[in-house]
């Protein structure tokens, strides 16, 4: 099902100050693979994707690309090996319509004027390829759903080829028949072999759509897991840190300790 | 979403009046309100004067929007930024003061004296920019305090008071000219070669789009609108002719609308304003200089400002320290935001510069006329320019309302 590793980090640490976001963390995607990062709030998924995407270079651990070791210390050095971060602001210009946003940044150009033509024909292209329907191509990104807007983000990130793209949050915030839109649309990156992270609260979304479920706790890694043959209540046991059961959870409460009273 | 997948081809003419239809509902008013606004004007004050229409009378009009219309290009560009720029007048004022001291007291060429204080205009423009671009102070206050500052020097260039233009100057012919001193064949020839231009761009890109299997405007909706076009042209020459002819004034103004107009739309530095405009945040992910950006449009404005002073100066006949002081920064503002340009940011064209000075200039001349006084001007155009926010922001929210899913 899943070719060569695309990226695989290893022992990989990251400080702020006197917080240790992360602690020896491994993680490997391998090409067509989708890989669901999942992880309560803090622990460490948001700086794990933006060492990923060259916004926090590493402290230490290497960081191997196709086989190759590399060094991520800016946004571009990521954008050049071909990772492709949608970060859960989407970055989109509202007042703009879907073909200059598609653009926006790489315009394509016709006796130094905007090529508007050959730009609408292109996003055509792009978006028939990835089956996005958008009713308006020319209706300005701030008219669209919340879905079609996600969609237009993840297009935007394919503009330049990556084998890697990371999904910040894809379907917080979208309803039912969004979310359906926005899975769809990582199925089929996934069968084009693109390699997908996808960083994510929701559960249901990444038992529906993820092959591997990476979790991380306080910074470090708390387990890898096949979805298949994994229940949700397991993967739920690794974010939490409940590796126990109800059983030992209910005696530690006997004991009166009160710790685990949250979970 | 209840639109198809790819809009219905706008056959005939059902098709193009239910596309018009659904536009509107949608919030999308463009330029409709602006014109009925000047059809009204006009009737009204034709009405009640029986000479706002004669020939003389509208010239004039296109003569005095010089001035206020290129300083709210300016602002057009400020207001797609999402921000707002109040020193133009002083900017305005400085750069007319600049140019009469340097061509009379100091005998400067006249041209010289030009040149030399729109790039004083520019300099102005530039240290706003800057302030607010790479210093980041907000730039409500870096303007107002260019507005202290900048009519401050004028006063203290002009030291003792009014300048009068040169006899026969350049500053003096700004208002006074008309080309080809009254021929009528440039009005005629301006107001055939416009439309037909138009026509031929429209029918260029109709077919490039269809060639690229993409869906194109039809001919027959192209041929329409520029017959619109032409009849407007057709009679604004018909009516300048009687008079006077083609005023400079009205020529260049309209000539910097076109420029920026097209340099808005199909640049990718104009895209950059917009997109900068729509949202910083996008816009800097996506690779674009966002303070350079930010300081060409600050750059521009004042430009404009200080070449609109110099319309002001060649329309009074001197330079004194009232230029740009009064209301010519507020109508400026209150053109563009009555010709459509949303004070929100990201959205705009330079046309509803030159609309919005042509309601604003029609109504005080026509105030003037049946002689209201000033206090009752300004009210006026208050609430025409109240009218117009309302409309923005009510259109704005329909818009959100009918589009989303």
């Amino acid at each position: 099902m899943t070719g060569s590793p695309v990226l695989e980090l290893r022992s990989v640490c990251r400080r702020f100050g006197a917080v240790q976001a992360l602690d020896q963390v491994d993680l490997t995607v391998h090409a067509g693979e989708v890989l669901a990062l999942v992880g309560d709030n803090g622990a460490g998924k948001s700086t794990l994707v933006k060492t990923i995407a060259g916004v926090h270079p590493v402290d230490t651990g290497t960081i191997h690309w196709h086989g190759r070791p590399v060094r991520l210390t800016r946004p571009q050095d990521a954008t050049a090996l071909g990772i492709a971060t949608v970060y859960q602001d989407l970055a989109l210009c509202d007042n703009l319509d879907v073909v200059a946003n598609l653009h926006l940044g790489r315009e394509r150009l016709r006796h130094a004027l905007l090529d508007d033509v050959a730009m609408e024909q292109h996003a055509r292209r792009l978006l028939d390829t990835l089956a996005i329907r958008i009713p308006d191509l020319r209706a300005p990104v701030g008219a669209l759903s919340g879905g079609q807007r996600q969609v237009v983000a993840i297009a935007r990130a394919m503009l330049g080829e990556p084998s890697l793209v990371i999904l910040d949050e894809p379907t917080a915030a979208l309803g039912v028949e969004q979310t359906a839109q926005v899975l769809d649309l990582v199925e089929r990156l996934r069968e084009r072999g693109l390699a997908v992270v996808i960083v994510s609260h929701n559960m249901a979304d990444v038992t529906a759509v993820a092959d591997t479920v990476a979790v991380l706790r306080l910074g470090r890694n708390n387990g890898v897991f096949p979805v298949e043959g994994t229940t949700q209540e397991q993967i739920v046991a690794a974010i939490t840190g409940a590796t126990d059961n109800a059983h030992t959870r209910r005696r530690a409460r006997r004991a009166g300790s009160g710790e685990e009273e949250a979970a | 979403m209840t639109s198809p997948d790819t809009p219905a081809p706008l056959t005939g003419w059902t098709g193009r009046l239910d596309a018009t239809r659904r536009r509107l509902a949608g919030g999308e008013l463009g330029a409709l309100p602006v014109v009925v606004g000047l059809v009204i004007i006009a009737i009204v004050f034709q009405s009640v004067t029986h000479h706002f229409l004669q020939a003389d009378n509208l010239t004039n009009i296109t003569r005095f929007i010089a001035g206020p219309g290129l300083i709210a290009v300016g602002v057009v560009h400020v207001l797609i930024l999402g921000e707002i720029d109040l020193s133009l007048g002083s900017v305005a004022g400085a750069t007319a003061a600049i140019t009469a001291v340097l061509a009379t007291r100091h005998d400067l060429p006249e041209w010289l004296a030009i040149l030399t204080a729109l790039a004083t205009a520019c300099a102005m423009g530039l240290l706003h920019g800057l302030m607010f671009a790479r210093v980041g102070v907000p730039a409500f206050v870096v303007t107002l305090a260019g507005m202290l500052a900048w009519s401050g020097l004028q006063q203290y260039v002009l030291d003792t008071g009014t300048v009068n233009n040169r006899h026969d100057g350049i500053v003096a012919g700004l208002d006074s000219t008309y080309l080809g001193d009254g021929d009528i064949a440039y009005a005629w020839a301006l107001a055939v070669l416009a439309p037909a231009l138009y026509l031929a761009a429209q029918l260029r890109t109709a077919r490039r789009r269809t060639a690229a299997g993409l869906t194109a405007r039809g001919t027959a909706d192209s041929a329409l609108r520029a017959a619109v076009l032409a009849v407007l042209c057709l009679a604004a020459a018909w009516v300048l002719n009687q008079d006077r002819g083609l005023p400079l004034s009205l020529v260049v103004l309209l000539a910097v609308v076109l420029a920026t107009d097209f340099v808005l739309r199909r640049t990718r530095y104009g895209r950059q304003v917009f997109a900068v405009g729509g949202g910083v945040e996008a816009a800097r992910r996506a690779g674009i200089d966002v303070a350079r950006v930010r300081i060409s449009v600050f750059v521009l404005s004042a430009f404009l400002a200080g070449l609109g002073g110099l319309f002001y100066a060649s329309q009074q006949g001197s330079a004194d320290k009232e230029l740009g002081g009064g209301n010519v920064l507020m109508s400026a503002i209150a053109a563009a935001v009555i010709g459509g340009t949303s004070l929100f940011g990201g959205r705009g064209k330079t046309w509803s510069a030159l609309l919005g000075i042509l309601v604003i200039q029609s109504i005080t001349t026509g105030l003037d006329m049946v002689h209201a006084a000033q206090a009752i001007q300004y009210m006026i155009t208050g609430a025409v320019l109240l009218a117009a926010v309302v409309l923005d922001s009510v259109s704005r929210r329909t818009r959100s309302a009918t589009v989303r899913t």
